[in-house]
């Protein structure tokens, strides 16, 4: 029998957008640095703001996962 | 002038009294734990034939949240003091009268009132103790309903926080009166290890963001990155010093994330009053531009105070899950994986108690110097 709460799904379905948002930033900055070695640590200062915000997004979901599990 | 015989002396001194603060709540003897023996016994007996099913996410939970006493090792705990603000004024005792009690069952009598705790939240007794031997009423979710008194107790948190400010103080202090003592010379031991990362936050955080008027905001930006990091780490540390969840905590994140907030409402210019009240766009879309832009005031604040929470209780209860993989499958066979795991994802942790507060930093300064930047 399967138990649990319906929150743990949608916490996960926002870790799969949050992930696909990370991969999406992760990837670009690799092609920046790539094309621009000497703009290395610009990118990556860049990078971790922008993932950051997605990650909160996801974070925001774990949260509400927590409380609805309460 | 050298002062720096001056901050020895008071890093000394702010040592010996919190080292006698902690004697103070001296460590109780496992004889106390009797009754917690007795009551296990007595559970035991009423539960039905084969092993309870462990449960993670409750144990997970219990380990990261705020405690009135701290785990040293095996049965011993420091019980921290409790203070509460009731009708009658303030009241004080050990949490060591509570017996290791965390189910109200053990009533406290103090100023002629009663107090019982009940998972880690203090409660005024109830008269008659219900069908479970607990003295409090319980509602359908089996949370207890009583009043409770304002808890301003010296909790495992606040432990952590005072431990943590006088190690900020300690490496701190002992930088300035490096820097007084070889003004113009290349730094030496604890500074120059310091020095690179003061300058990071001073060339890559507060520099880009903050303009020309970054100096204003450099006392604060250091201040909560490095309170930020610190903490991070000692929440890392499972043993004594570290182990408690304090900017897992979301009162804490809530205080630094107002601290921001704060900064760029009052540093904001006119510049920034006028693109939120008035933004350059036809009059019409006001009606939708200008509620946005309030709430966008207050959102921003409140996910930094989320992101820094989340990020990092997320990170503990991983860990924790982890081990916890031993007792789900009751086998030592899955130690070594669970360990290898846990101590994977601890490495990871160090990555992110750095990189969560460079974040908080680096977005403070970013919302700062968006509030006081001039028109172009």
């Amino acid at each position: 029998m399967i138990t649990g709460s319906i929150a743990a799904i949608g916490a996960g379905l926002a870790a799969i957008g949050a992930g696909l948002g990370i991969g999406k930033i992760g990837g670009s900055a690799m092609d920046g640095i790539a094309r621009q070695p000497e703009a290395a640590s610009k990118i990556q200062t860049a990078m971790l703001i922008a993932a950051a915000f997605v990650e909160a997004v996801a974070l925001f979901a774990v949260v509400v996962a927590l409380m609805g599990n309460g | 002038m050298d002062c720096s015989h001056v901050f020895d002396f008071k890093v000394k001194r702010l040592i010996v009294v919190f080292t006698l603060f902690l004697a103070f709540f001296s460590v109780t003897s496992p004889a106390l734990a009797q009754v917690d023996t007795l009551q296990a016994a007595e559970n035991s007996h009423s539960e039905p034939e084969g092993k309870e099913k462990f449960d993670i996410g409750k144990f997970a939970l219990h380990h990261i949240a705020d405690s009135h006493s701290w785990h040293v090792i095996g049965e011993y705990y420091i019980q921290l003091p409790v203070f509460l603000y009731t009708s009658n004024g303030l009241v004080s005792f050990s949490s060591a009268d509570f017996l290791y009690d965390d189910e109200a069952k053990v009533v406290v009598e103090k100023g002629g009132q009663r107090f019982v705790k009940m998972h880690e939240k203090i409660y005024y007794a109830s008269a008659t103790p219900n069908e479970h031997g607990q003295y409090v009423q319980l509602d359908e979710k089996h949370h207890a309903s009583n009043a409770r008194p304002l808890d301003l107790s010296v909790t495992k948190n606040v432990c952590t926080l005072l431990i943590s400010i006088v190690i900020i103080l300690a490496v701190f202090l002992n930088v300035a009166s490096g820097y007084k003592k070889r003004k113009g010379k290349s730094p030496k031991g604890l500074q120059s290890w310091m020095e690179p990362i003061i300058l990071f936050v001073r060339d890559d955080i507060a520099k880009p963001n903050l303009g020309h008027k970054y100096e204003r905001f450099m006392p604060y930006l250091l201040t909560v990155f490095f309170f930020i990091w610190f903490n991070n780490m000692l929440g890392l540390v499972p043993f004594l010093p570290g182990g408690a969840n304090l900017t897992g905590n979301i009162a804490v994140t809530m205080i630094l994330a107002t601290a921001t907030f704060l900064l760029t409402v009052f540093n904001g210019n006119k510049y920034y009053w006028k693109h939120i009240f008035a933004p350059d766009v036809p009059k019409l879309m006001w009606i939708v531009m200008i509620p946005v832009e309030i709430v966008g005031i207050f959102t921003k604040p409140i996910a930094l105070m989320i992101r820094l929470f989340a990020n990092i209780t997320a990170g503990h209860i991983l860990v924790l899950s982890l081990i916890c993989l031993i007792f789900v499958f009751n086998s030592l066979y899955i130690a070594p994986i669970s360990v290898a795991f846990a101590v994977f994802i601890g490495a990871i942790e160090l990555l992110v108690a750095f990189i969560q507060a460079f974040i908080f930093t680096i977005l403070s300064a970013l919302f700062i110097g968006m509030a006081i930047e001039e028109h172009h």
